[in-house]
């Protein structure tokens, strides 16, 4: 008894922390199980069989698949363009001192601390007043790529500032121009902060709901069709979608993190090597 | 010259973006908000009223958002430091498969995560059946009630909590906490002294990130809530898409970032803003 209590006593911090991830992970798995349910009626809530028929199905919905097709054509759009002009953003943070960086670094966090509502409505109320922009697809892709940019700068940037500066003057003694130098020392030293930047911009694109709420007109996205489906009852091929976007991301996110490494490698002839090594891509986003 | 230049190209288009659609539609939400007239007919008139009136009508919403909030910081607090200690102390070669955890949820979609809450809250759900048996669920009802709400929100803005401190803690040198215990500091003596101050950047920024998303989020509300347990953001959101009194909205958007930004500026103030801005612009 006496050593069981001091064993429990030990190791009470990661008891508490075990119980912390079952509480994190039960909804995904309840989301999963409930991915093979077979509801009696409208309403995926209680369990009452074991089914494979949607996931055989899992495209069979319609309006589904065009919301998904739409988020992903979102997504991708949304991310390309915030990659770029936030990793844009980031090397002139990092590298240069210039008049009016303290207000770009402003500009960069405040997005970060205002709630989604209140960007949502400021849009709409621009978008209303202003009267040129029809609310769809352009509004829902100014909207993300608007909420997208600062977390690509944040994550970009923390990869410019472990950065060895030492590597492009190298190249240049070599002779390389300052193109050249970009394309083949900086660029790919730098690439796993872009890539994750960008896995993280495309996650914060397809999840969002509360800002696409506001600007999306008569356009649905996936997590809007959800929503709207949450009245009448949502079916179980939106479980299986979700599981199948879980799975997609969990195998992107494994390439990032082997990227990461690999290129951990490629520089690791520095001693001092140090920069956050082996936390994957989105973990080292959020910091 | 051409270095004098240099920054202001590659910040151009970022910049432009944030400006045009960031920094103009606050001005636009804020002209709206002194906007009088009925739905049609708008116009600007420097109604001041809107807000009075909004905030007479709606303060209980708006009181209530903070108070849950609050609460969903101070429990993700609780729940995410140990964890986070633990990956970064503890794990061993089980910490990236927990970090993978921590971040896992955020690949399933935000309101799927918290649709399964209903399903697992629900009156037939064992778990509610286990709260009921030790008096944690009254009258064998979860859902539907403050209790869930806050739940939903702790369980959706957790990630947010740990990522940071865990990053602050990782950095942290291990020595002073050696340091502590050769100079026969208790076990509690040297968290408190040593690692939890360490770590504070962490705390700070994990609490911001926590508490912001959570006082304006209405999808827990609307979801795990009742009427009774309405947040600000569903009277935001039900005004502006549902009865089209922009006005009133827009008064009440422009009151909670204003909040919001008052907050954060005074909590910065007493524990620092390297957390927030990065370290390079202390």
């Amino acid at each position: 008894m006496g050593g069981a209590w001091r064993w429990l006593r030990e190791h009470a911090v990661q008891i508490v922390a075990v119980l912390v991830v079952l509480y994190m992970l039960i909804p995904i798995a309840v989301i999963f199980g409930f991915s093979f349910n077979d509801p009696a009626g409208r309403y995926n809530f209680t369990w009452v069989g074991f089914t494979l028929e949607h996931w055989k199905n899992a495209f069979g919905i319609p309006e589904l698949n065009e919301a998904l097709v739409t988020s992903l054509k979102l997504a991708v759009l949304a991310t390309v363009i915030s990659t770029v002009i936030g990793t844009l953003m980031a090397l002139a943070l990092v590298r240069y001192d210039f008049f009016g960086r303290r207000a770009a670094n402003f500009l960069i966090v405040i997005p970060m601390a205002t709630p989604e509502v209140v960007m949502g409505s400021a849009l709409l109320s621009f978008f209303l007043l202003i009267g040129s922009f029809s609310l769809g697809f352009q509004t829902l892709l100014i909207a993300h790529v608007m909420f997208c940019i600062s977390f690509v700068v944040v994550v970009v940037r923390s990869r410019l500032i472990g950065f060895d500066r030492n590597l492009e003057e190298a190249a240049k003694d070599l002779g390389a121009s300052s193109f050249e130098t970009f394309r083949l020392v900086t660029l790919p030293l730098i690439m796993p902060g872009i890539f994750g930047a960008a896995m993280l911009a495309f996650a914060l694109s397809i999840d969002d709901f509360v800002i696409s709420n506001f600007n999306s007109g008569t356009t649905v996205t996936f997590p809007l069709y959800i929503f709207g489906a949450a009245q009448r009852g949502i079916p179980v091929e939106v479980n299986v979608i979700a599981m199948i976007l879980f799975f997609f991301t969990c195998a992107a996110m494994g390439f990032a993190t082997w990227q990461q490494r690999r290129a951990e490698k490629l520089t690791s002839v520095r001693p001092e090597q140090e920069a956050g090594a082996g936390v994957p891509a989105g973990a080292a986003a959020a910091t | 010259m051409r270095r004098r230049v240099a920054p202001y190209f590659l910040l151009g288009p970022g910049a432009a973006w944030l400006l045009l659609f960031f920094v103009i539609p606050l001005y636009y939400l804020g002209k709206l908000s002194l906007n009088s007239g009925v739905f049609g007919s708008y116009e600007f008139s420097w109604h001041w009223e809107n807000y009075s009136d909004a905030l007479k009508l709606y303060d209980t919403q708006f009181v209530r958002s903070f108070v849950y909030a609050g609460l969903a910081t101070l429990f993700s607090l609780l729940l995410a430091y140990p964890l986070a200690y633990t990956i970064a102390f503890k794990a061993g070669r089980w910490r990236n498969v927990l970090l993978f955890a921590v971040v896992a949820p955020f690949f399933t979609t935000y309101l799927i995560r918290t649709l399964a809450w209903e399903t697992i809250l629900s009156d037939q759900s064992p778990v509610v059946s286990v709260l009921d048996a030790v008096g944690l669920a009254p009258e064998g009802h979860v859902l539907a009630t403050a209790g869930a709400v806050i739940a939903g929100l702790t369980y959706n803005f957790l990630p947010f909590m740990v990522l940071p401190i865990y990053a602050s803690l990782e950095r942290l040198d291990v020595r002073l906490i050696e340091a502590g215990k050769d100079l026969y500091a208790s076990a509690s003596q040297t968290f408190f002294r040593v690692t939890l101050p360490l770590s504070a950047p962490g705390v700070v920024a994990g609490t911001l990130l926590t508490f912001i998303p959570a006082s304006g989020d209405y999808v827990n509300a609307q979801f795990l809530g009742s009427a009774n347990n309405q947040m600000i953001g569903n009277v935001i959101q039900s005004l502006y898409l549902k009865q089209s009194d922009y006005p009133a909205a827009a008064a009440l958007s422009f009151v909670l970032m204003a909040a919001i930004l008052i907050l954060v500026l005074v909590y910065i103030r007493f524990a620092g803003s390297e957390a927030l801005m990065g370290e390079e612009a202390v």
